[in-house]
């Protein structure tokens, strides 16, 4: 398979790059200077497309591409793919659903954890010596609080059961009820939010869940609710949701994911009440190699004409 | 000391409870923190006097003594006081209190009961998270400002099935046990004795423990014989990919050994609410991200607090009524406590 032409849109994972690397012609698009000279050249000999979280393949990069046969995304979230132009040209398209629900719903649980406890600041507050003078401040305890989790998908459905073990109440907002569960469902997100102490986006991103927190929705969470958010940047106003975090108008965020990553607003960067990461919700050894394993797999089932392990489309 | 106001003179015929420092919720709230209209409280550290002058002089009239990690009861205060029939602890461990001595003169011991257990396991729970997946280091990273410039952030481990090995199935332990095991981790654990209805793996000694786990989660009490439980010999059987919580007692970790095996990295990491000299830290794992610290706060919620207040009044007013305590600590099958405050 060595001369089929893999363009892979960013840098992701070592391991799978080298894989790539190995298997395939690969053409890394990051370190292409400029970029439709690049594309002039090579479009009839690449045949598939890897992006992920950050870059994937919008109408313009299909419509450079004539034999595209398939998009292999590195993660489980598919907004940065049209996935309607794909259909429309018959476009394969993977994901890495599953392999990565554990590990995301574990790291929501852990900026609940971090953001009501204060660890963060508790680890700060040690290392700066001011242990010496006094205690810390009291925090919020975890256990018992209700979380409210709009989307409940299978990440949405890892993270109820991890937050029932802490006697949590769990209700949602989806597209439809989930009859099958025994969690209380809400049919509005501001009606959710007024309703939970912590609220959690756990949804996919679409035309639709754009901005699916907003004003109304940050104002029914109130001064002491709490903000995660591991989905999408973009399922969060973040202008609003900064105001509201500097001027106390919530408790407290923890954030996975933002608007512009890797930019993030530095007004937060000074608050307490608030845990920033780096986009991190799948990052661990086990799952990112579980993960380019999938896009491997996928490829390597296209090439063969063999069923694709996770289509999308 | 205020002198006594006349329009308070049914003031004076209330029991005193004796308090010999402030516990952190007086610091916190204030001294009216515990108040009750049953009794009053007896502050030995608002006294020029030095303790045993202040004991002597006050030796009748004290029944009950409210006692705090950092106030130790010995024998020796202990004897000063022969009227003591109570002592109310607000805090989670008991290794403060001269246990034995107690059982001796028939005083009863009124502890935290469960109240904390939450809290606890909330925050072994949550140091395990943020050791394995670095949230307070790539926190901290993005706080800088280095993710734009610096990339891709390093990745951390899974939790989802790992196995966790839990020293000290008590209250706390169970409830961090419950917690994990929705993560997919499995549970293993080593106790003073097996528990027959638990389902967990039991391991009769803690290196056997740490060589079969991937994290060792400490929630058992300081007693002399836990007193530096996890040895080298236990961290080198944890090895280099195992982690290791503690939100139990400093002493029960040798913490020279710790130190030495993370900044080596003969074990992935730790996360340590507690200390061996409090508020004293090693200052080597200040250069450590793969360490999470936080100030012997795992029960410092507004909670617990609320509860705690509710619990410790409602012990002193059970015991100056003659009803049952609410949290009594059974004193016949102990291990030994000698008081130490460590």
């Amino acid at each position: 398979m060595e001369s089929i032409g893999v363009l892979m849109a960013c840098p992701m994972n070592p391991y799978l790059e080298q894989e790539l690397h190995k298997r395939f012609t690969l053409h890394r698009f990051w370190k292409v200077p400029d970029k439709s000279t690049f594309l002039t050249t090579h479009c009839n000999s690449i045949r598939a497309v890897v992006g992920n979280a950050s870059a994937g393949a919008d109408a313009q990069l299909i419509e450079a591409l004539p034999k595209l046969e398939i998009v292999a995304s590195f993660s489980v979230g598919l907004d940065k793919i049209d996935l309607a132009k794909c259909k429309e040209k018959g476009i394969r398209v993977t994901n890495t659903p599953d392999v990565l629900t554990e590990d995301v719903a574990d790291l929501a649980i852990g900026l609940m954890l971090a953001v009501l406890r204060k660890l963060c600041e508790s680890d700060r507050y040690v290392r700066s010596g001011k242990w010496k003078k006094g205690n810390y401040m009291l925090t919020t305890k975890f256990t018992g609080k209700r979380v409210g989790i709009i989307g409940l998908g299978r990440i949405g459905m890892a993270i109820a059961k991890r937050a029932e073990a802490f006697s949590c109440p769990i209700s949602y907002h989806s597209r439809t009820e989930k009859t099958e569960t025994k969690y209380k469902y809400y049919p509005s997100v501001v009606e959710l939010a007024a309703n939970c102490d912590i609220l959690v986006v756990a949804c996919s991103l679409t035309e639709e869940t754009r901005h699916i927190v907003n004003r109304k929705v940050i104002d029914a969470l109130g001064a002491k609710g709490v903000l995660i958010n591991i989905g999408r940047g973009p399922h969060v106003d973040e202008p609003e949701l900064v105001s509201a975090l500097v001027e106390r108008r919530i408790g407290g965020a923890g954030l996975d994911v933002f608007e512009h990553e890797p930019e993030v607003p530095e007004e937060l960067f000074g608050l307490d009440n608030v845990v920033l990461l780096p986009h991190v919700g799948s990052g661990t050894v086990e799952t990112r190699k579980a993960m380019a394993d999938l896009v491997l797999g996928n490829l390597e089932a296209h090439f063969l004409n063999k069923p694709l392990l996770t289509p999308v489309v | 000391m205020a002198a006594e106001d006349q329009s308070q003179t049914s003031q004076s015929d209330l029991p005193y409870v004796l308090i010999l420092k402030p516990p952190p919720s007086f610091v916190l709230f204030g001294d009216h923190f515990f108040h009750s209209p049953n009794f009053q409280y007896l502050k030995a550290y608002e006294s020029p006097l030095p303790l045993p002058h202040f004991l002597h002089t006050h030796a009748q009239s004290v029944q009950a003594l409210l006692s705090s990690g950092g106030a130790p009861v010995t024998a020796d205060t202990i004897r000063l006081l022969p009227r003591l029939g109570l002592v109310v602890t607000t805090s989670q461990g008991l290794n403060h209190i001269d246990l034995s001595e107690c059982r001796r003169r028939g005083i009863a011991v009124a502890g935290a009961g469960t109240i904390f257990s939450a809290d606890c396991a909330d925050s072994a729970v949550g140091l395990l998270i943020d050791v394995l997946r670095k949230i307070s280091a790539a926190n901290r990273y993005v706080k800088q400002g280095l993710w734009s410039s610096q990339g891709i952030y390093p990745l951390g481990y899974k939790l989802g099935g790992k196995h966790v090995g839990i020293v000290g199935l008590g209250s706390i332990g169970t409830e961090v046990a419950k917690r994990l095991e929705p993560f997919g981790c499995s549970i293993s654990y080593n106790s003073r004795s097996k528990k027959p209805l638990v389902p967990y793996t039991f391991y009769p000694n803690v290196v056997e423990l740490a060589a079969n786990c991937d994290a060792l989660i400490i929630c058992c009490a300081l007693t002399d014989e836990t007193h530096h439980l996890i040895s080298k010999e236990a961290l080198l059987a944890l090895g280099k990919d195992g982690v290791i919580i503690n939100i139990a007692r400093g002493p029960i970790i040798d913490e020279k050994e710790l130190v030495h095996c993370l900044v080596k990295g003969e074990i992935r990491g730790a996360g340590l609410d507690v200390f061996e000299h409090e508020p004293d830290v090693p200052v080597e794992l200040f250069a450590l991200d793969n360490v999470v610290m936080s100030p012997h706060n795992a029960v410092f919620t507004r909670e617990s607090f609320d509860d705690l207040c509710k619990l410790v009044v409602g012990n002193l007013e059970a015991f100056f009524s003659n009803e049952p305590l609410l949290t009594p600590v059974a004193l016949d099958d102990l291990p030994h406590f000698s008081g130490r405050k460590d």
